[in-house]
């Protein structure tokens, strides 16, 4: 039986998800087969094969970089190879992809997992309702298993070597898609604030509740010596520009102090601040999962917290 | 052109403190409250404004007991034309929910059909890229920006770390949206009295032709996280936190 692991790259390189795969691939301990497709992909192979017993290469300019050319190929390795499970990222590709695969096949699909157990079955557990209920679900019997796994979930630092060999395929894929076609990529804007290289973050979320409130955080951030940052909702209310943002679909950061002021803690988020030295979280619900990840908790509303530690550092700096 | 909106109504358990029946099937409802599915307004708030702009019809839908009726009334306050709800519990998998839902929007007139990119309960971002599918047309999911062209549209989707991509997509189409697409418009309480004439469809499984579907996941027990590692709780009043914990970033030497 063998586990297949979609191997996801942009732009040349590999990400981060894909060896986060392969690491949930291992844990099987059936045969690793990494299926990496794209156009000009034969360098990552080299860096794939080292985790996986085989690399499934296909090489196709028509494929890059196009969700539905990915789709319609890993459907035909699929079906040829019939492996057990097929893993892949919870990611925006893994999105686009996974369900499409799923139906196309008739195969059972458990996304945005958080752990995969063989109990006779397979077994998923999904972290659900803000994070704050696990659940286990089997899937129904079947030739094989889409799961995708969420980012940050499964260590890429439990790699085991295994060195498989590399073989080449031709492409699947018969003609170019028209349906949907890649247009480009967009860069995010470049603005005149990079809170990557910031030693202190002050960052707020939902909490904040109004964005009148947001000159209080900019007046604590402003005596701590701090840069203001945020959760996603912020950015999606407008009420701060998109590269303020902390978290997968903004900046990964690390900075000596990361104040979250009413951010609940989404996993999204996490995965752009655990890295932060320390950590202080200020939030009502004392339920929240900032405060798992947090070395230093108060459990009250933040628009009373901030202008009292406004205040008290105010003296403190004198 | 014609879009239909797939809506969910969800607990909001932000702020929540949420606890697992003894059967352990769901959670407990009974103090919780419900609202629109977070990703789903900015899906019908999309679809009114292309509307608006383009001119059509927007139709929402959805699946689930005579109380979810009240999202959709909130949708069609904010300006949809047409409401559907298929009677019954809400599947246990998204693939019976799928099934359910590409049957209704089979027998519709549509040009785009919008879905949340996931569900704030159970975030299995998956639904709308099943619909499309069974359906056997064009997706992209996660998207964020949407522009009309002859014929097909222009979508946006959200990648990691703030990157897009930019894909020109053939109509007909199913799009799953991401949220900050748009701002979403308020909703007053008088408005959704007004928005009581537009038309409300109630249909039943059998009246769209489906028999029992059996679900490809099965919930076997939820239950609630070990308890971790958790932060030094730092207590008092709010003046007193606060000066304790600015004498804990002096000390740590990091102010």
């Amino acid at each position: 039986m063998a586990v297949f692991v979609f191997i996801e790259h942009r732009e040349g390189k590999l990400m981060d998800i894909s060896f986060e795969a392969l690491s949930a691939a291992q844990k099987l301990n059936d045969e690793v087969i990494a299926v990496l497709s794209g156009e000009n992909v034969g360098d990552l192979a080299e860096k794939v094969v080292k985790y996986a017993d085989k690399v499934i290469v296909v090489d196709d300019p028509k494929i890059d970089t196009n969700n539905e050319a990915y789709t319609r190929v890993l459907d035909e390795l699929i079906k040829k190879e019939m492996p057990k499970v097929v893993i892949m990222g919870h990611t925006s590709m893994g999105m686009d992809i996974a369900p499409a695969v799923a139906i196309d096949l008739g195969l059972p699909i458990a996304t945005d997992v958080v752990k995969i157990s063989k109990d006779g079955n397979i077994k998923v557990t999904r972290s659900i309702h803000n994070g704050k209920v696990l659940a286990d679900y089997y899937l129904k019997d079947a030739e094989t298993y889409i799961i995708t796994i969420r980012t940050g979930e499964f260590s890429a630092e439990e790699l085991s070597e295994k060195n498989g060999k590399i073989e080449r395929v031709d492409s699947p894929l018969k003609e170019e898609i028209t349906n949907k076609k890649f247009v480009g990529f967009v860069q995010p804007e470049v603005g005149g604030v990079d809170i990557t290289q910031a030693d202190i973050l002050v960052s707020v979320g939902r909490g904040i509740k109004d964005k009148e409130n947001i000159p209080l955080v900019e007046e604590l951030a402003k005596i701590m010596g701090g840069v203001l940052s945020c959760s996603r909702p912020i950015v999606d209310y407008g009420w701060l520009p998109k590269e303020r943002q902390v978290g997968t679909s903004g900046k990964t950061v690390k900075p000596k102090l990361y104040l979250a002021l009413g951010i609940s803690g989404a996993f999204q988020h996490v995965a752009g601040m655990k890295g932060a030295n320390m950590i202080v979280a200020v939030n009502k619900d004392p339920k929240a999962p900032i405060f798992s990840v947090a070395q230093y908790g108060i459990v009250d509303d933040v628009l009373k917290v901030i202008p009292a530690l406004t205040q008290k550092i105010k003296e403190i700096k004198g | 052109m014609d879009i239909i909106v797939s809506v969910r109504k969800v607990p909001d358990t932000a702020e929540a403190d949420v606890m697992v029946e003894k059967s352990g099937k769901d959670i407990e409802k009974s103090r919780l409250t419900f609202t629109i599915n977070e990703w789903d307004n900015y899906a019908v708030e999309e679809a009114i404004q292309l509307k608006e702009k383009y001119g059509g019809t927007v139709t929402v839908i959805t699946v689930g007991p005579k109380d979810v009726e009240d999202i959709l009334r909130r949708s069609l306050a904010m300006g949809a034309d047409k409401a559907i709800r298929v009677d019954m519990e809400d599947p246990e998998d998204a693939y019976t929910l799928a099934n359910i839902l590409s049957a209704v929007i089979k027998n519709q007139k549509f040009d785009l059909v919008l879905f949340g990119a996931q569900s704030g309960d159970f975030n299995r971002g998956v639904t709308g890229v099943l619909v499309a599918r069974m359906l056997g047309i064009t997706h992209a999911a996660m998207v964020n920006g949407i522009e009309v062209l002859d014929g097909s549209i222009k979508a946006s989707r959200e990648l990691e770390g703030g990157l897009n991509e930019v894909y020109d997509i053939k109509l007909p189409a199913l799009f799953t949206i991401q949220t900050g697409i748009n701002e979403p418009r308020y909703v007053s309480i008088s408005g959704i009295r007004k928005a009581r004439k537009k038309p409300l469809e109630v249909l039943t499984p059998s009246d769209l032709g489906i028999g029992s579907i059996e679900p490809m996941v099965r919930l076997d027990k939820m239950y609630l996280p070990p308890p971790g590692k958790l932060a030094e709780f730092i207590g008092g009043s709010t003046e007193e936190a606060a000066a304790k914990l600015a004498s804990i970033l002096k000390g740590k030497g990091v102010l």
